[in-house]
């Protein structure tokens, strides 16, 4: 069996607890608006223009993005940094795309992780089955959970899908008691507005202290290029970025939830 | 930082560099005189420190707490015209060349054109070395195989142990009493040279202490005329601690301060010795002295913090002594390359942190001044609290202080046979070099290019800048049929090249043992008073002589890139790819993309890559370690380049890895600028392959931006990436942490960034001071990190 990935980065130090390894799946159900990954989302290899500078000459060329690996091909590159794990409280981290998407080989890739006592956090946009997270929640550690827009509505119309299955899935992650951290990009005039705001402080309120732990991930167009050298459209929507004031004051906010908050991955 | 201390890092700042006449003047006076001729050079030589000690202006400074210049003012620095006399042009290239400059008056000028000159010209040891190289050795120096150290310096390259910081010069002068009284004129032959060493060890130690005295006069006139009732009371305090160190063990840490600065302008006036002269294990040494101060309540921290903050002030008022040629090149700076150890072990192995470990981290952070160099030493043993708050300083942005790994020095240290107490009571000085420290002369003599060897071996022997048959013949291109064949023939050109270097070495270290001994550097170094031998002669416990190599990702990466395309792809023949370095790529844009881009390279846990690395690093090692000196004692390795990979790249043509004719080498055992694409644990993956225990030490520079330490998880992170090489052996590591904007708009506005100071390789510099080429060097590796 061979997952669908699409890069493997070390010294990830923002998606989780000590120094990481994240393994980047290829394939997401959802197709965010403000997607810094684009290359992510399609569950299939595709190519993309790669420009590099040679002195004063840009060479131009296309590279296919996305390869397969077996289960113990990732674990084997996870584990070049162990000793890194071991002095830090670090592990490895599965993201993408979704990696619930591909939840046989991630079935397997967790189990030979958990078998060789690595940390395992799975950086998810709560969208799969409840089939799945059971079985993958029985293999990790941690899941970084994205929490992207209040309004179903809304919701539908800037990633594609409903936001049901999603916080339904949130709540069982609780229930099963399984450690969780969240993760919000903070896209202006989408999910900053005053109801989002509430509605948010709302399901916080709740999850707290179950829940303790925020991420603010503030919306940038670094990625615009890439939308570009994939060859898909990029203007449907323009975002901005958001100010260091708004990011404090929805840092506040949420903070006297309880929740420890950090903008920033 | 209290007010007097301001305005003492102010006027430090501020002071511009001069040379002074004055040591030229007293030297070449103390040798007109005609009386010399009669004694061993060894005694003319304690007797020449004695005269210029005797005869030199005593600065004083306003409000300062530490007193003594080696000059006549801050910065105002010395000439040593008998190691090396500076020509009327070298004096005007000082004066106006646009780094690292010295402003040299017409006084002084006259002072060279009518006294020094006349009486140095042909008497120099500088032109004794070159009178006594080989012919091939010239040829390897001007070419840019090697450097050479002790041309225009002497050996040096050493650091007062921990004992002389309980050790007054009385006593040394008891036990060197003692010495003479135990030779044997029957048995032993070399008794007549051992008392004239130990006589001439007695003259310095009563030359510095009588310079002591000379600043005890000198407070206690200025304390009769001061008006200020409390600086009165100061200037009075002073001369008494002038009267007291360094003849005897110092009792406070004002003491023990004035002590060790005594007797660091003892060593740097005796000689220009490389490296300056190095307090060593300050926080280890000071601490005793500092909790008995505190029991006794005659110190507070804030006490201690304001004579450390003073010290530090007089480091800052010492820049190198002016260097020119190919010298300068390699190491242009006026960094003097004094580096203060904070951490690490105690003599039995326990952890050394201290209260005064955090204090001394406070004085780095808040001085922020290029000299002294600082670093901490950091053991298994020591608290991550520590390695933190270093951090916190190193994300400042300023490049100090460097992180040594106390568990690997020590492993070095007994590997090259030192007992495991002088191993723990060892660190490194100068850019990242293991020693034994008040045991040990580990002199460095110069840098090897180890890429230029394999441009050698591709060219059978010839070098391209100069189309002359510079080494030996090892075989046209076309006749290597496998890898190994090529390599074959660079081990040849590497094994040549390091005869050469080695038999230059022990002429120079003969030729310094015998001309230019250093008695007072000698009775603060163990062994030499037991073994009445001088420190430039053998005279210390242990002797090492290191070979610097330069260019450890370059090669690798070239070696690589041969391997890969012409050897295992068979994409290009050699004879064509040497064609393409000749045309310096001209016409082969894509080859040269797919160099850069698509060929395995060191620096990114590669084993494709960093197995050639291991298989240079045994070549290295095997053509060096071990190798006997003619003081008797051991060559050894270690991999650092100091600003050196610039002059060396400069003397090579395009090489294999796509790096185009004359651009820098990469520095250290760091991958090669822009070559690592892997993050830093491969880099740090890659870089701990290497086999650092059997090294004096290694260079590992990370360039990092400021936001991977923006918060304590960033930098407790950091901290454990850092004790992750640390677990793996790793020697050293540095950050630098700057941005691309800053470093442009420095470029652009030096006036505004008088106080930038940006990581180099193994030390920090003044952005401004800088070379624009490797200015560039910088700002193209902190793009490439941040991007």
């Amino acid at each position: 069996m061979k997952g669908l990935l699409f890069d493997i980065r070390h010294y990830a130090v923002h998606d989780g607890p000590g120094i990481r390894t994240t393994v980047f799946l290829k394939g997401c159900p959802l197709a965010c608006s403000w997607c810094h990954n684009p290359e992510s989302q399609l569950p299939a290899t595709e190519s993309m223009i790669i420009n590099r500078r040679v002195g004063e000459v840009l060479h131009e060329t296309s590279e296919t993005v996305g390869y397969y690996s077996t289960p113990l091909e990732v674990v084997h590159e996870i584990e070049k940094s162990r000793l890194f794990f071991d002095e830090s409280g670090g592990g490895g981290t599965f993201s993408g795309g979704e990696p619930m998407m591909q939840p046989e080989f991630m079935d397997e890739v967790l189990t030979l992780c958990k078998d060789r006592e690595l940390h395992t956090a799975v950086d998810t946009c709560g969208y799969v089955s409840v089939e799945t997270l059971r079985t993958i929640a029985a293999h990790t550690d941690l899941f970084l959970f994205d929490l992207k827009v209040m309004d179903l509505a809304k919701h539908i119309e800037y990633t594609g899908v409903s936001n049901h299955l999603i916080l339904n899935n949130l709540e069982l992650l609780v229930a099963m008691k399984k450690k969780i951290w969240l993760r919000m990009p903070v896209i202006p005039g989408v999910n900053d507005t005053p109801e989002e705001v509430a509605a948010f402080t709302e399901l916080l309120s709740g999850l707290y202290p179950s829940v303790d732990r925020l991420f603010l991930l503030p919306y940038h167009a670094a990625a615009k290029s890439k939308y570009k050298r994939l060859g898909l459209e990029t203007d449907k929507y323009t975002f901005s970025q958001p100010d260091t004031e708004s990011l404090n004051t929805l840092k506040n906010t949420y903070g006297k939830i309880g929740f420890k908050v950090r903008i920033g991955g | 930082m209290n007010d007097r201390i301001k305005k003492l890092r102010e006027a430090s700042l501020n002071a511009e560099c001069k040379i002074s006449a004055e040591r030229g003047l007293l030297v070449t006076e103390f040798y007109s005189q005609n009386n010399l001729m009669p004694e061993p050079i060894v005694i003319q030589r304690a007797n020449c420190l004695k005269y210029i000690l005797e005869n030199k202006n005593i600065y004083i400074g306003e409000d300062e707490l530490i007193v003594g210049e080696r000059g006549p003012a801050p910065k105002a620095t010395p000439t040593y015209p008998e190691i090396n006399l500076h020509s009327m042009s070298d004096l005007d290239i000082l004066n106006t060349r646009n780094k690292v400059w010295f402003i040299v008056d017409a006084e002084t000028k006259e002072a060279y054109r009518d006294i020094i000159i006349p009486f140095w010209k042909g008497k120099t040891n500088r032109e004794r070395i070159f009178a006594s190289l080989s012919p091939e050795w010239k040829e390897a120096y001007a070419a840019g195989v090697f450097t050479e150290f002790q041309e225009q310096r002497a050996p040096g390259h050493t650091v007062l142990g921990d004992r002389m910081f309980r050790t007054g010069l009385l006593d040394i002068q008891v036990e060197i009493e003692a010495a003479i009284a135990s030779l044997d004129f029957v048995n032993d032959p070399k008794a007549y040279e051992r008392k004239a060493e130990l006589e001439a060890m007695n003259i310095a130690a009563k030359a510095v202490m009588r310079y002591a005295e000379r600043h005890a006069d000198k407070l206690e006139i200025l304390a009769k005329n001061c008006k200020e009732p409390q600086r009165k009371d100061e200037l009075l305090a002073m001369a008494a601690v002038c009267r007291r160190v360094p003849a005897h063990a110092p009792e406070t840490i004002h003491e023990a301060l004035q002590h060790y600065w005594f007797i660091h302008l003892g060593v740097i006036t005796e000689l220009n010795p490389w490296d300056s002269y190095n307090p060593g294990r300050l926080d280890r040494s000071l601490y005793p002295i500092y909790k008995k101060q505190l029991e006794e309540g005659t110190i507070t921290e804030e006490d201690a913090k304001e004579l450390l903050q003073a010290f530090w002030v007089k480091f800052n008022n010492h820049p190198s002594p002016p260097k020119v040629g190919i010298t300068a090149e390699e190491s242009n700076t006026y960094t003097d390359f004094s580096l203060i150890n904070v951490g690490g072990v105690n003599a039995d192995g326990s952890d050394a942190v201290n209260d005064l470990s955090y204090i001394i981290l406070d004085v780095i952070e808040e001085m922020r001044l290029l000299q002294p160099s600082s670093m901490v030493q950091l053991s298994k043993k020591n608290p991550d609290r520590f390695i933190h708050r270093a951090l916190r300083i190193v994300k400042t942005g300023f490049g100090q202080p460097s992180i040594f790994n106390t568990d690997a020095i020590v492993q070095e240290l007994m590997r090259q046979g030192k007992s495991v107490t002088d191993a723990r009571n060892g660190g490194c000085s100068g850019c990242v070099e293991t020693g034994a420290f008040g045991t040990e002369a580990y002199i460095l003599s110069g840098y090897f290019n180890i890429p230029k060897m394999l441009e050698l071996a591709l060219n059978n022997g010839v070098d391209t800048l100069t189309g002359k048959q510079l080494g030996p013949q090892t075989g046209e291109a076309e006749s290597f049929t496998t890898f190994q064949e090529l390599f074959e023939a660079f081990k040849k050109q590497v094994n040549h090249f390091i005869d050469i270097k080695i038999k230059g070495n022990n002429i120079i270290h003969s030729i310094f043992a015998y001309h230019m001994p250093v008695p007072f550097l000698s009775l603060l170094t163990e062994d030499c008073i037991k073994n009445g031998r001088d420190y430039n002669a053998g005279g210390a416990r242990y002797n090492s002589t290191y070979i610097q190599g330069v260019g450890l990702g370059s090669i690798t990466d070239c070696l690589s890139a041969l391997k890969y395309h012409v050897f295992d792809n068979g994409s290009i023949k050699l004879t064509d790819f040497i064609q393409v370095l000749k045309n310096n790529f001209e016409g082969a844009e894509e080859f040269r993309n797919e160099l850069i881009y698509k060929t395995p390279k060191f620096g990114n846990d590669d084993s494709y890559a960093d197995d050639l690395a291991l298989d240079v690093f045994e070549v290295y090692y095997d053509a060096i370690n071990g190798r006997p000196t003619s003081i008797g004692g051991a060559h050894r390795i270690n991999l650092l380049p100091t600003t050196c990979h610039v002059y060396f790249g400069k003397m090579i043509g395009a090489l294999p890895d796509g790096r185009k004719a004359k651009q820098p080498l990469s520095e250290g055992i760091s991958p090669v600028q822009g070559a690592d694409t892997k993050g830093p644990t491969a880099v740090i993956r890659s870089a701990a392959k290497l086999d650092h225990i059997r090294t004096g030490g290694t260079l590992l520079n990370q360039k990092f931006s400021p936001s991977f330490f923006d918060d304590e998880e960033s930098i407790a992170k950091l901290g454990s990436l850092v004790r992750s090489y640390f677990r793996m052996d790793g020697h050293h590591i540095q950050f630098n942490v700057v941005s691309v904007e800053t470093l442009l708009d420095a470029q652009k506005h030096p006036e505004k960034y008088r106080d930038l100071i940006v990581r180099v390789a193994g030390y920090s510099d003044y952005f401004n001071d800088l070379g624009e080429d490797l200015q560039n060097e910088i700002i193209h590796r902190t793009a490439h990190e941040s991007a």
